[in-house]
C-alpha cells in the first residue's frame, strides 16, 4: 500500500476546495469513491493485510469513506444553491422598504418607566386638572396666602383663584378626598412656572407619589425611594437623605443621588459635588391630613415628587432642557 | 444667607474646617450653595517696591513709576501724591479682578501705557484710607502675595436657607446650629442692658393703633453724635456678608440686624414731627417715598411708623427719605420692632419691595429678641459716634404671648422615624439648640418649651423634623412599606393613552410635546368663527411672552409650528403626532374644561425615499388611513365620515374635510389644512391633519373584544360597477348594501374608482366587491347570482346608476 488512509482521504478533501461545478465534483467522486476509485481500491485491498491489523484497517477506511461521501454531498448541495443564486440573485446588500416607527417622546418614556417602577410596587395611577384651584395647588398643602414658601415656585396666574398648577402636589389633596386609606397613587403630569432660562422651561413634567397608611414611617419613606432610583438607574447608584423643607411634608428630605456621570468623583453635570438632586419627599404634614378630614393619630404616609426632565437628561445625557419641547425631529428620533 | 467664617467664629470655636462645616451644615438641611475665600483676589496682588517715580509728560498729577516684585518689573502710571520711590506698596497686574468686580487691563493713560495698578487700602477694601496707594511694612516679602503676605483668608458659606428657618438669617442662629452639629456651646455677644431711667420719655413717644400688625415696637434714642464712615472692622464685617459699608449708624443697623436677625431702622429724630411714633395702617392712596427714592402708592393695609404728621417708613419694609440719618444728623431715634409676617409679605408683594428687613419678617422675627438687638445696637452706635445714650428705652408689647409647651410622644416618635431613638437621647438632642425639654411618665412623654426665635415650631411634627434632623437622616434605616396592592385599579384613560401612542409610533409618527400655552391670536389665525368655543380661552395673567399667553384650545397651531422649525432645518417629511389637554373657558373664576386630544400631522412624502421607488407626496387618504388604522386598531365600530361644512374645523381645506362619527357621537376631524392657515403659520407645504378627542373615544372602546367563530363554509365574491354620480359618496353606497343587513352578503368593499373616458363627464365608475357566505353550508352559484341581480338593482335605482356600457 503506497498511502495511508487518512493521507488519501486529505488528498481527496483538499482537492473538493475550489471546485466550482457539478462535472468536476462528480470527477472526484468518481476518482475516489467510483468502482475503480483510489478508497475503493484501499478497501479492497484490506483482506491482504496480516489478519491482525484488518479490524482496525477496515474500521478506519470505512469511516473515511462515509465522512468523504458527506463532504461531498454538502458541495454538491452548495453547488447547487449557487446556481439557483445566480439565475435570480438579488443585490441582498441594497436596504428594504423602509417601515421606521416613530418614536415616542424622550419624556413619555420615562414617565413610563417611573409610572411602571412604582406600579410593581403596588402604586396605581391618577391624573388630574392642570389648571388648578390655589386651593388644592396650595392653600390645602399648608401653603396659605401671603406665606414665604410661595416664593419657591413662581406661579402663573389665571385669576386669584385660579393657577396653573405648580406642582403634581394637587393630586396628593384630590386623591385623599375621594378615598380613605389605604392610599397608594402615583400622579404624573405637567406642571408650569414662569421660569425661563438655560435651566428652566415654563412648562416641564413631575411624577408625584403619595402613601398612606397606618404605621407609614420615614424608614418607609427612605426604603421605597432607595428601591426606586436602583430600579430607575442601578443598584450602584448610592442615595443620600438630606433635610430639606416643603410646606405639605415633615420631616422633609431632598434625595441626591451619587452623580451618575463622574460616580461622585465630581464633574460639570453634578456642579462638582458628586451629588444629583433627583426628589423632594417627606412625611405627609398633619396640616394635609386635617385639610382631608384623615385622622392624623391613626394614619401616617409619606409624599415625593421628581423632575421628569431632569431623571431624562441624566438617563439619556441631555445637555439642554429646552430641547425637549423644540420638538426637533432628529432630537426625538433618538428616543 | 452669606456667613463669613471669621464672623462666626465669634460665637463658636469652630472645630471643623469650612468645607467639613458646609458638609455638616447641609445635612442638617441649611444647604449650602457655595464656598468661597472672599479674599481670594487678594492672590492676585503683589507686594512690589516702587524702584523710580518719573514725571509724567503730559500731566502733573501723574507720575511714571518703575515697580518691581523682585522677578518682574512693571511700568505703572499712578497719581497717588504719596508715591515715592522705595516703598513697598500692592501692584495688581493687568487681569487681576478687583473687589468692585473691574477686570484690570493694560491701559494707557495719557499717552503712556500702563501695565498694571498701585493699590490703595481703601480699593482693596482692606481699610478706609483712600488718600493714596497703600505703604506696607518693609518687612513684607517683595513678590509674595497680598492674601500670604498678610495672612487674609476668610471662607464665605453661602447658604440657601428654606423659609420655615428665619432664625438661621443671622450669624447668631448659624452658629447655634454649627455649635450643635459640633457639641459645642453658643457664644452670645456681650450686651449691655438699658441704663435704668425713663429720661426717653420725657423726649419722645411710641403709640401702635394697629397692634393685630405690630405686636411690639422697641426704640432708644442716641444723642450728640457725628456720622461719619465706620470703623475698618465694621466695614469689613460688613463687607464680608455682602453689603456696602454707608455710614456709622446705618453699617451698625446692618450689623447687628446679620448678627441677630432683627432688622433695625435708624431715624434722625429731629426730622420727626411732633418727635414722637405713631404705628398705624395708612390711608388708602397716600404716596410715600421710600429710601430708595421711588414713590410708594399704599393702600389701607400697608403698615406704616408715621411722626406726628406723616408716614415715615414703611413697617418692616424700608424707611422713607423724609427721615433717612444724614451727614447732618445729631440725634438718632433707633427702632427694633415686630411685624405680622402676612401683612409684611403682602405690603413687599404689593409694592414689588423686598428688602433685608421685610425678607426676615416675612417668615417670622423673635418677639422677645427686639429689646437685646436695639441696645445692641443703640450702644454701638452711640460708641462708633461718639455720641450718648439717652436713658431707658421704650418698649410697647402689646400683643405679648406665652408660648405653650409641647408634648411628644417618643414611642410614636420613633415609629414615625422609624428609629429607637430614647427619651434621653432626644431631649439632648432638642436641648442642643436651645430647646428646652425634659422627659416626663418615665420617658414615655417629652415635654418641649420651643425659645421664641423658632417661630416655626408649634406641634410634635415640628420636633420631630428637628430630631430627625439632628440625629442625622443617614443613620435612619430603610424598610419596605406594605403597598395595598388591592388599591391599583386599571385606569382606562391611561391604557388607550398608551395603545394610542403605540399605535401611532408603529404606524410612523413621532410624538411631539408642545407647549400648553400659545398666542391669543392663534384662534384668528385657525379662522375659528366669532362663536366658537375655542375662542373661550383661559388667558394667564402673568405671562412670560405675549407668544404664550393663553391655554391652548386646540393642539392644530403646536404641531404646525413644529412642522415649520422641522422644515427650516431641512426636515420637509414629517409624520408627529402629540397628546395633550386643551383648556375651554367656563369663566375666569372656574376651572376650565380640560380634555385629551390626540392630534396627528403629516406633510412631505409617503414613504421615506428608497432607491425603488419615487417619492409622492402624501394626501388625504394616506392620513385617513393612518385614522382608520387605529380605529380599527382600538376595536372600534360603527365609524362615519361626514363631510364637514366648515364650522368645525375652518383651517381645514373646504372639500378635503370630514368630521369622524363613531356610533352616531363626532369624536373629532380630519382633512388636509386650508391654504390661508398654511400660509399665516408660513408652512409652505400642504399638511394633512385629523384630532380625536381621546375623552370621548375611551367611552366607546369595547372593553374586550367578543370573539366570533370562525366561518365553517367558503365564501364566494362577486364584483358590482355602477356608473354613478360624480358626488355620491362611496360611503353612501356601502352603508346602503350593509344597512340591508341581508343575512347571506358577508362583506362588501370598493376596488375601484374611476374617472374620464369613455366615463361620461359628471359621473364616475364604483367597483364594489361583494362577499357571499352562508353559516349553513357552501353557496351554490345560482343562489349567489339570484341575490347579486337583486342587490345590483336596488342599487342602480337607489343611487340612479347605470351599469357600464
Amino acid at each position: 500500500m503506497d498511502k495511508s488512509i487518512d493521507e488519501i482521504y486529505q488528498e481527496a478533501h483538499d482537492a473538493l476546495v475550489g471546485v466550482s461545478d457539478l462535472e468536476a465534483l462528480e470527477a472526484i467522486n468518481v476518482r475516489y469513491l467510483g468502482r475503480k476509485g483510489r478508497l475503493t481500491a484501499f478497501l479492497r485491498n484490506i483482506a491482504s493485510l496480516p489478519p491482525e491489523q484488518r479490524a482496525e484497517a477496515g474500521k478506519k477506511a470505512n469511516i473515511a469513506k462515509k465522512k468523504l461521501e458527506a463532504a461531498i454531498k454538502d458541495h454538491g448541495e452548495r453547488l447547487k444553491a449557487g446556481v439557483e443564486k445566480r439565475e435570480e440573485g438579488i443585490d441582498v446588500s441594497l436596504p428594504g422598504r423602509p417601515l421606521t416607527p416613530g418614536a415616542l417622546h424622550p419624556i413619555t418614556r420615562i414617565t413610563r418607566e417611573i409610572c411602571d417602577i412604582f406600579e410593581r410596587m403596588g402604586f396605581s395611577i391618577a391624573e388630574g386638572p392642570e389648571v388648578e384651584l390655589d386651593y388644592y395647588n396650595f392653600e390645602a398643602l399648608n401653603v396659605p396666602k401671603y406665606h414665604p414658601a410661595r416664593d419657591m415656585q413662581d406661579t402663573f396666574y389665571v385669576s386669584d383663584n385660579i393657577v396653573l398648577r405648580t406642582q403634581t402636589s394637587p393630586m396628593q389633596i384630590r386623591v385623599m378626598e375621594k378615598q380613605s386609606p389605604p392610599v397608594a397613587v402615583i400622579a404624573p403630569g405637567k406642571v408650569y412656572r414662569c421660569d425661563s432660562d438655560l435651566t428652566h422651561t415654563p412648562m416641564f413634567h413631575q411624577v408625584e407619589g403619595l402613601l398612606v397608611d397606618d404605621q407609614v414611617s420615614f424608614a418607609d419613606l427612605k426604603g421605597t425611594l432607595t428601591a426606586f432610583v436602583h430600579a430607575m438607574f442601578d443598584a450602584q447608584t448610592s442615595l443620600r437623605f438630606r433635610p430639606s423643607f416643603f410646606p405639605f411634608t415633615e420631616p422633609s428630605a431632598e434625595v441626591d443621588i451619587l452623580c451618575v456621570m463622574c460616580r461622585g468623583k465630581g464633574c460639570r453635570v453634578c456642579s462638582h459635588s458628586g451629588w444629583l438632586e433627583i426628589l423632594g419627599s417627606g412625611m405627609v404634614h398633619p396640616n394635609v391630613f386635617r385639610s382631608v378630614g384623615y385622622d392624623t393619630t391613626q394614619y401616617s404616609g409619606f409624599a415625593f415628587g421628581m423632575g421628569v426632565e431632569r431623571i431624562a437628561m441624566l438617563k439619556y445625557g441631555i445637555d439642554d432642557i429646552r430641547k425637549f419641547f423644540n420638538n426637533d425631529l432628529r432630537f426625538l428620533r433618538q428616543f | 444667607m452669606k456667613v463669613s467664617l471669621s464672623w462666626l467664629k465669634e460665637y463658636v470655636a469652630l472645630e471643623w474646617d469650612a468645607e467639613r462645616l458646609a458638609e455638616g451644615l447641609t445635612m442638617a438641611g441649611l444647604e449650602v450653595d457655595a464656598l468661597y475665600d472672599r479674599f481670594e483676589y487678594l492672590r492676585h496682588i503683589k507686594v512690589a517696591q516702587v524702584k523710580s517715580v518719573a514725571a509724567h509728560p503730559n500731566a502733573d498729577k501723574l507720575k511714571i513709576c518703575e515697580v518691581s516684585t523682585g522677578s518682574e518689573n512693571a511700568t505703572v502710571v499712578c497719581g497717588a501724591p504719596n508715591v515715592s520711590a522705595g516703598m513697598m506698596t500692592a501692584l495688581a497686574l493687568p487681569g487681576t479682578v478687583l473687589p468692585d468686580g473691574r477686570t484690570l487691563t493694560e491701559t494707557k493713560i495719557r499717552g503712556v501705557v500702563s501695565h498694571g495698578m498701585l493699590c490703595s487700602e481703601a480699593e482693596l477694601e482692606l481699610g478706609t484710607d483712600q488718600s493714596g496707594i497703600w505703604e506696607l511694612s518693609e518687612e513684607l516679602p517683595l513678590g509674595a502675595s497680598l492674601a500670604e503676605a498678610l495672612h487674609l483668608s476668610d471662607f464665605v458659606l453661602e447658604i440657601d436657607l428654606t423659609p420655615n428657618r428665619p432664625d438661621c438669617l443671622s450669624l447668631i442662629g448659624i452658629a447655634r446650629e454649627a455649635a450643635a452639629l459640633q457639641g459645642k456651646t453658643l457664644q452670645y455677644p456681650d450686651i449691655k442692658r438699658t441704663d435704668p431711667g425713663q429720661a426717653i420719655s420725657d423726649l419722645t413717644s411710641v403709640t401702635i393703633e394697629d397692634p393685630d400688625l405690630c405686636p411690639r415696637y422697641t426704640a432708644r434714642l442716641i444723642d450728640g453724635i457725628t456720622i461719619g464712615p465706620s470703623p475698618a472692622w465694621l466695614q469689613d464685617r460688613v463687607r464680608s456678608v455682602g453689603m456696602r459699608p454707608i455710614n456709622n449708624v446705618v453699617d451698625v443697623t446692618n450689623f447687628v440686624m446679620m448678627e441677630l436677625g432683627q432688622p433695625l431702622h435708624a431715624f434722625d429724630f429731629d426730622r420727626l414731627a411732633g418727635h414722637r411714633i405713631i404705628v398705624r395702617r395708612a390711608r388708602q392712596g397716600e404716596t410715600f417715598i421710600s429710601l430708595d427714592n421711588k414713590t410708594r402708592v399704599l393702600d389701607s393695609e400697608m403698615l406704616m411708623i408715621c411722626d406726628g404728621e406723616k408716614p415715615v417708613g414703611i413697617g418692616g419694609v424700608m424707611g422713607g427719605l423724609n427721615s433717612e440719618v444724614r451727614a447732618s444728623t445729631q440725634r438718632v431715634l433707633l427702632e427694633s420692632a415686630c411685624f405680622q409676617p402676612v401683612s409684611i409679605r403682602r405690603t413687599a408683594k404689593r409694592l414689588n419691595l423686598n428688602s433685608e428687613a421685610s425678607h426676615r419678617f416675612e417668615r417670622g422675627v423673635d418677639p422677645q429678641g427686639a429689646l437685646a438687638a436695639l441696645n445692641r445696637a443703640a450702644q454701638l452706635i452711640a460708641e462708633l459716634g461718639q455720641g450718648s445714650l439717652v436713658d431707658g428705652h421704650i418698649d410697647v408689647h402689646p400683643g405679648a404671648q406665652e408660648i405653650p409647651p409641647i408634648r411628644l410622644d417618643v414611642a410614636r416618635t420613633n415609629r414615625l422615624l422609624g428609629t429607637s431613638i430614647s427619651a434621653e437621647e432626644i431631649c439632648r438632642l432638642l436641648q442642643a439648640i436651645e430647646i428646652k425639654a425634659e422627659s416626663s411618665e418615665n420617658g414615655a412623654f417629652i415635654d418641649s418649651w420651643p425659645p421664641s426665635f423658632r417661630v416655626d415650631i408649634h406641634q410634635p411634627e415640628d420636633l420631630l423634623e428637628e430630631i430627625a434632623r439632628l440625629w442625622g437622616y443617614g443613620r435612619i434605616k430603610t424598610s419596605v412599606p406594605r403597598v395595598a396592592t388591592g388599591s391599583a385599579r386599571p385606569n382606562r384613560t391611561l391604557d388607550v393613552k398608551r395603545a394610542v401612542r403605540s399605535f401611532m409610533n408603529g404606524f410612523g409618527f413621532t410624538e411631539a410635546i408642545t407647549y400648553s400655552f400659545i398666542s391669543a391670536h392663534a384662534v384668528d389665525q385657525l379662522r375659528l368663527a366669532e362663536d366658537d368655543a375655542r375662542r373661550n380661552t383661559v388667558r394667564i395673567l402673568n405671562p412670560l411672552t405675549e407668544d404664550q399667553n393663553v391655554m391652548r384650545t386646540s393642539l392644530v397651531p403646536g404641531l404646525v409650528e413644529t412642522a415649520v422649525r422641522n422644515i427650516a432645518q431641512q426636515i420637509k417629511d414629517l409624520k408627529i403626532f402629540e397628546i395633550g389637554k386643551t383648556f375651554i373657558s367656563r369663566g375666569i373664576d372656574n376651572q376650565p374644561d380640560e380634555s385629551v386630544i390626540l392630534a396627528a400631522l403629516w406633510t412631505g412624502a409617503r414613504h421615506e425615499s428608497i432607491w425603488n421607488r419615487d417619492t409622492v407626496p402624501c394626501d388625504f387618504y394616506d392620513i385617513k388611513g393612518v385614522l382608520e388604522g387605529l380605529l380599527f386598531g382600538l376595536r372600534l365600530a360603527r365609524i362615519q365620515f361626514i363631510r364637514s361644512e366648515g364650522r368645525q374645523a375652518p383651517y381645514l381645506r373646504c372639500g378635503a374635510a370630514a368630521d369622524i362619527v363613531i356610533a352616531g357621537q363626532r369624536v373629532g376631524c380630519l382633512g388636509e389644512m386650508h391654504e390661508t392657515v398654511l400660509a399665516d403659520f408660513n408652512l409652505k407645504q400642504p399638511a394633512f391633519l385629523f384630532e380625536i378627542d381621546l375623552d370621548r373615544l375611551t367611552h366607546l372602546i369595547p372593553e374586550s373584544p367578543q370573539a366570533v367563530p370562525l366561518p365553517r363554509y367558503p365564501s364566494t365574491s362577486r364584483d358590482i360597477t355602477l356608473i354613478v354620480d360624480d358626488d355620491l359618496e362611496a360611503q353612501a353606497v356601502l352603508l346602503g348594501i350593509r344597512e340591508k343587513d341581508h343575512e347571506l352578503v358577508e362583506d362588501v368593499s370598493i376596488f375601484d374608482v374611476f374617472k374620464g373616458h369613455p366615463i361620461p363627464a359628471g359621473k364616475k365608475s364604483l367597483s364594489l366587491r361583494v362577499i357571499y357566505r352562508s353559516p349553513r353550508g357552501t353557496l351554490e352559484d345560482e343562489t349567489v347570482n339570484t341575490i347579486h341581480r337583486e342587490l345590483t338593482h336596488q342599487l342602480l335605482t337607489a343611487f340612479k346608476a347605470d351599469l357600464p356600457s
